[in-house]
């Protein structure tokens, strides 16, 4: 069974072979998936968060209501263009173009699943890899930033000029988190080809316990739980969804970088959101979710692995994902700009740094004899343990009572009520014990009168 | 190994390097001119984008996946974003005057620049016009990722280290220099505000407009205090506040 998992891996190798008909189809599929994710998409996030609400979202067009951001792509490409005055038309006009093309490539360096065969032709379900393809991703997230800022500098305003500057330094500081966080990953995998990566969450160790061959987990985002939760914090804040969606916040910016754009420019940039998040959910789930592997009651079955299946898998995992980005959505209230800043560098990359640090330490003290190992280990948990115990805690001195706070006002101070002032209950109050009261004797139906 | 980094090894250049390069090194080209040309700081800064990108390429055909990368990532997605960052800050409309402070300075800028390019473009033609290239195949072997790696920790770990402690010693100096903290004691919290709010000699609440809590809706009547005090803050300053005379108050015959 373990030689036909590793037979369906692709390696670097299985790449760069595929006749140009096949790319043309890799590459179209690769597309296409990311405009049918954005249309669905808009549509799940729009249900969803309805459900959430306690209202029944969009349900008019199409079952279901599936066809309706085809009709509101429809209508906003009929729009008019409107080109602000004081644009600057070329500039006006790449940026949404520039944010698209990046969210899309991204898409290229991601397995959608193991080798097929298509028309006769072994080749991996991957548009392409290659030896830095994690490098290619932060190469296109850090580029679709340019997008953002030169569409609000571009328009000529005020608003979104503030929304790109706010994008920027966002993008840029949550950018250093996650690269930070997939460093772990790289250490652990040893490779930097997204398909290596997903190989190698693939051979989990196995543990023969009381006789029962148990396989430990391999994903990382449970080996590396402290790299992923800091990762997908980090994605929310680079794809500007909520509650990190600061540079489109609409009750401070209007809407931010694309405050001055209309019909399909601004249509091109709601893509790229889109697009975007489902890259990103692709992205996690390709580093730390095992990629296209099946989880594991599913794996019970031998054929879970092979074949067209695990695209199926795929999907579903990067459909919880962005399930999650939309409960994010419809729960938390949107960050303050210092507290979202604070939050990125002082404590992600802190937090990632030192995780980094024991990680490494784990690692080299991999190959040492179990004696050594569990030495090590102690000393450094001992340590730790001490420097908890011995730190000087500051005491925190007693708090005064109200009164001593009362009495110890200087003299002509604004003038208190009595401390022990009863307030009497408001009318109303008694109307609705008076109505409870009876209710609690169980006296009988001529009791609700009152 | 890839069948780029085998061709590149062997000193040959395959159809697809010799066709990205023909596209992309007239737009590198375009780029650079394009950043000096452009009178708009913004617009300059977007051709050298162009520029690096291109260039970021270059090394990837070059069997430079690494460092093409890391290129695009750095360079183009920090470092410019920054310059962008404050050429955004400074103003959309800064450009750069045309008014030449030394005569012919320019002329001679552009003569001489030609030169200096003339003169490094023909010296590296002709040096390395005939070199192919050698060793890249040994210091790809294991990997172009893994070699970087191992040189970068192994044989120059000192020079990287030194370089960091610089641009560290760097990054906290500026801001050593730029940062204004206010001590923890002037930072006022929600508490203390309000303490010095009720505190006496400050009126907590907002303050009475002229003409309420009195008998007239002018200006010039002052407000009174809930003590029945006139208050001189509810009148402009050159009106004197005053109580209204017995025959100011009097009805005026009017009401019947």
């Amino acid at each position: 069974m373990n030689a036909v998992y590793l037979a369906q891996d692709p390696t670097l190798a299985d790449f760069g072979k595929d006749p140009w008909w096949l790319v043309l189809i890799k590459v179209l599929f690769a597309f296409v998936f990311g405009l049918l994710a954005t249309l669905l998409g808009v549509w799940f996030e729009r249900r969803v968060v309805g459900y959430m609400q306690v209202r029944p979202g969009p349900n008019q067009v199409g079952p279901f209501g599936l066809l309706q951001t085809l009709a509101d792509g429809l209508k906003m490409a009929f729009k008019e263009d409107i080109l602000p005055k004081a644009a600057d038309k070329v500039v006006y006009f790449f940026a949404p173009v520039i944010s698209v093309v990046c969210a899309v490539t991204a898409l290229s360096v991601i397995p959608f699943g193991p080798m097929v065969s298509i028309f006769g032709h072994r080749t991996p379900l991957q548009v392409t890899d290659v030896p830095v393809a994690v490098l290619v991703l932060l190469a296109c997230s850090s580029l679709a930033v340019y997008g953002i800022v030169l569409g609000g500098w571009a328009s000529g305003s005020t608003y979104p000029l503030l929304g790109g500057l706010r994008s920027s330094a966002q993008m840029i500081s949550y950018e250093v988190a996650m690269g930070l966080s997939i460093v772990a990953v790289f250490m652990t995998a040893g490779t930097m080809s997204t398909s290596g990566i997903v190989a190698a969450q693939g051979d989990a160790t196995r543990f023969t316990i009381a006789g029962v061959e148990v396989p430990a987990p391999g994903w990382y985002a449970i080996l590396l739980l402290p790299s992923f939760i800091i990762f997908f914090i980090a994605t929310v804040g680079e794809t500007n969804r909520a509650p990190f969606d600061l540079p489109e916040a609409e009750s401070e910016l209007v809407a931010g970088f694309m405050t001055e754009y209309s019909s399909l420019k601004f249509a091109l940039f709601m893509l790229s959101e889109y697009v975007a998040m489902v890259t990103m959910s692709a992205v996690t789930t390709t580093l730390f979710l095992g990629g296209w592997r099946a989880p594991w009651p599913i794996t019970l079955w031998a054929d879970a692995n092979t074949g067209w299946w695990p695209m199926l898998w795929f999907f579903g995992k990067v459909l919880a994902l962005v399930f999650v980005f939309v409960w994010l959505r419809g729960t938390l209230p949107r960050l303050r700009y210092d507290q979202f800043m604070r939050f990125g560098w002082k404590v992600l990359l802190p937090i990632n740094l030192v995780w980094i640090l024991v990680l490494a330490g784990l690692r080299s003290i991999e190959g040492w004899q179990t004696r050594d190992r569990l030495l090590a280990t102690g000393l450094g948990a001992g340590v730790l343990l001490l420097v908890t115990l011995l730190w000087p805690s500051r005491k925190k001195e007693p708090r005064p009572t109200l009164q001593e706070q009362v009495n110890s006002r200087p003299h002509g101070s604004f003038p208190l009520p009595p401390m022990d002032l009863q307030v009497p209950p408001s009318p109303r109050t008694k109307r609705v014990v008076a109505e409870r009261e009876p209710a609690n004797i169980a006296a009988g139906s001529d009791s609700r009168e009152v | 190994m890839t069948t780029q980094t085998v061709l590149a090894a062997a000193g040959g250049v395959s159809g697809g390097e010799e066709v990205t390069f023909w596209i992309l090194a007239p737009l590198a080209l375009l780029g650079a001119i394009g950043m000096i040309a452009a009178r708009n700081a913004v617009h300059s800064a977007l051709w050298l984008v162009l520029t690096m990108l291109c260039l970021g390429v270059f090394y990837v055909l070059q069997a430079g996946p690494f460092i093409g990368m890391v290129q695009i990532i750095v360079y183009t997605g920090a470092i410019m974003m920054l310059f962008l960052f404050v050429l955004m800050l400074v103003g959309r409309d800064a450009s750069d005057s045309l008014i030449e402070t030394l005569r012919g300075q320019r002329v001679a800028a552009v003569v001489l620049g030609l030169g200096f390019a003339g003169l490094v473009g023909g010296g590296l033609y002709r040096g390395l016009g005939g070199v192919s290239a050698v060793g890249l195949e040994q210091a790809n072997a294991e990997g172009n990722v893994q070699g970087i790696a191992r040189l970068l920790f192994t044989k120059y770990v000192f020079a990287f280290e030194l370089t960091s402690a610089l641009l560290i010693t760097a990054a906290v100096g500026a801001m050593v220099l730029a940062h204004i903290e206010r001590r923890r004691e002037d930072k006022m919290d929600q508490i203390a505000t309000m303490k010095a709010r009720f505190a006496p000699g400050n009126y907590p609440g907002p303050k009475p407009g002229p003409g309420v809590f009195a008998t007239s809706s002018s200006v010039a009547t002052p407000a009174r205090l809930p003590d029945g005090r006139l208050t001189e803050r509810s009148i402009p300053e050159i009106l004197p506040a005053r109580e209204l005379t017995a025959e100011e108050t009097t009805l005026k015959g009017t009401d019947r």
